[in-house]
């Protein structure tokens, strides 16, 4: 009895893991069961042309150009609003009603955002609808992932290396760069990797702060078009779903090559051997 | 409070010490004076009234039950307290002449007094580079100056045979005991006067804690150690003077053969004879 039990029990997980990875593997098997035949080099490096047949190079160099500059706005706040939080703050009423507000944040759909962004930073800002004023609000989107993220892997830094250190005479500033940061530094770059990914997958936020312009962007303050944005769009305009599928081939290799480049990076960081 | 009259003759002697002979370096003379210190955490008090004169160059040993305020008194001597939210001190402590908790200066004091702690807290460095650690946040920067005091502290703390070729690899993966060795290394890089140690072999096997604890018997030489220790039988060993504390105060200070053979207060010979504790 017990042992079929188990056996069962056993089953199970296995039903649920391979159930979650066939589903992954026919999502993206579709996609590029779809898209794959479309991928060409004149596909990924060929300008938009709206009468078929172009390619997607400009919304490429705006999403790019999207993370980029919207990881520069939100790392730094997010990392220094962490560590504040963290290490400095008493930790009283006013901590825990900002820790409150982060972890709401990350449940407000995007849309919400959007809609502030649209009203903040391209009307009230005059930064118009541009990759700026859509950096902007996808940088509010991401900071309380980054605060989140990095709080929690402040918080496994074990507390014997800062007394350690702050026992050798050293600073609270000193021992915050020279010792917690970097044993953080896994944690905190887990946490960039989840803000490219929200970052990427956005699409109402930027839709109605970027625009929807299929051009080439001009500079920060010219309207684009970010790949998720152009993928909605082909499907809703024409119905083409071949297109936009292989947009997502494009989205997907993206991602996976920004993963693989953080997590290399974080293990050149962690120098391997320590 | 609970002071007995000869601890009060002896915090005067040793105030009268350091008023003749504070330049002098001999074994004996108090190098720390703690009078009357109280410690609160929160509402809650931990210490009542302790005082006693630390001698310098010589191996002092807290022992007593768990709770009973040795770590806690020993982390007030380089103000490692000053981390936990609301602990309140009363109380002088004067290291050298000078009361640490009227200046403000725990940078100073942290780099005169170091500390060893009970679980071998390296960073995740190269052994050179934990070693340097101190110098370095101190400015100390010219690469000749550094592998100098590397090797002096490594060698002063036993362990430079056995890890000098490997200075650049992780000192985490060295073993506990030599971990341990690294981290005394690391506070003496610092050339301190004075090294608390809390209970620093709680986590080593009996070969390893045997060569911490020959360690510090060379180093009383040169540093006046304080040592929390659990293992009465290694205060016996190591210390020249030892204090048993029991619910946050000091029952008895004395020479430690005195508090192992013929303690004066019944409390300390129940618990050195294993009653309780």
């Amino acid at each position: 009895m017990r042992k079929m039990k188990d056996n069962l029990l056993h089953g199970l997980l296995w039903f649920s893991a391979i159930l979650s990875v066939a589903v992954l593997v026919m999502i993206v098997g579709y996609i590029f069961y779809k898209g794959a035949h479309l991928i060409s080099f004149e596909f990924i490096f060929g300008d938009y042309s709206p009468t078929g047949g172009g390619g997607i190079w400009p919304m490429i160099v705006t999403t790019i150009y999207t993370i980029v500059i919207s990881l520069i706005i939100a790392t730094p706040i997010g990392i220094l609003a962490a560590v504040y939080l963290q290490e400095y703050a008493k930790q009283g009423r006013l901590v825990k009603v900002i820790r409150f507000a982060t972890e709401s944040l990350t449940g407000i759909p995007s849309i919400i955002y959007g809609l502030f962004g649209a009203v903040f930073f391209v009307t009230t800002l005059k930064l118009g609808m541009s990759i700026l004023a859509a950096s902007l609000t996808l940088a509010i989107i991401v900071l309380p992932v980054i605060i989140r993220t990095t709080e929690e892997s402040l918080k496994t830094v074990p507390p014997t290396y800062r007394e350690g250190s702050l026992a050798l005479g050293t600073t609270r500033l000193q021992t915050l760069y020279k010792v917690i940061l970097p044993s953080a530094m896994p944690g905190i770059l887990s946490g960039i990797i989840l803000s490219i990914g929200r970052i990427v997958g956005e699409s109402a936020a930027i839709f109605l702060t970027a625009g929807t312009v299929a051009a080439m962007p001009e500079g920060l303050l010219s309207s684009a078009r970010t790949l998720t944005v152009h993928s909605f769009l082909v499907t809703q305009e024409s119905g083409d779903i071949e297109l936009a599928a292989a947009v997502g081939i494009v989205l997907i290799v993206i991602i996976l090559a920004i993963n693989l480049i953080a997590t290399y990076i974080s293990k050149k960081l962690n120098k391997a051997d320590y | 409070m609970t002071t007995t009259v000869k601890e009060k003759n002896k915090k005067k002697t040793g105030k009268a010490f350091l008023q003749v002979g504070q330049e002098e370096a001999t074994p004996g003379t108090s190098k720390i004076s703690v009078s009357d210190l109280n410690l609160f955490y929160g509402e809650k008090q931990a210490l009542f009234g302790v005082s006693l004169d630390i001698e310098e160059k010589k191996v002092t040993s807290l022992i007593g039950p768990s709770g009973c305020g040795k770590s806690t008194f020993l982390r007030t001597l380089n103000r490692m307290n000053d981390l936990i939210d609301g602990v309140k001190i009363a109380g002088d402590i004067v290291i050298d002449g000078e009361n640490i908790y009227a200046s403000n200066d725990v940078i100073k004091l942290r780099t005169r007094v170091g500390m060893v702690f009970q679980k071998p807290n390296l960073f995740p460095m190269s052994i050179f580079d934990n070693v340097a650690y101190g110098p370095r946040m101190q400015g100390i920067k010219n690469k000749k100056e550094l592998n100098k005091i590397v090797e002096e502290s490594l060698r002063g703390a036993a362990i430079w045979e056995e890890v000098k070729d490997r200075l650049k690899t992780s000192a985490l993966g060295l073993s506990g005991g030599q971990q341990q060795r690294v981290c005394i290394a690391r506070a003496i890089a610092m050339k301190p006067d004075v090294i608390l140690m809390d209970e620093p072999t709680s986590a080593l096997d009996p070969i390893s804690t045997l060569k911490v604890e020959e360690l510090i018997t060379k180093m009383k030489k040169e540093y006046t150690i304080v040592i929390v220790t659990h293992n009465m039988q290694q205060a016996a060993r190591i210390s020249d003077k030892t204090a048993f504390f029991l619910n946050g105060e000091v029952v008895e200070y004395d020479e430690t053969n005195k508090i192992f053979s013929t303690p004066r207060d019944q409390r300390t010979e129940d618990y050195v004879t294993g009653r309780f504790g």
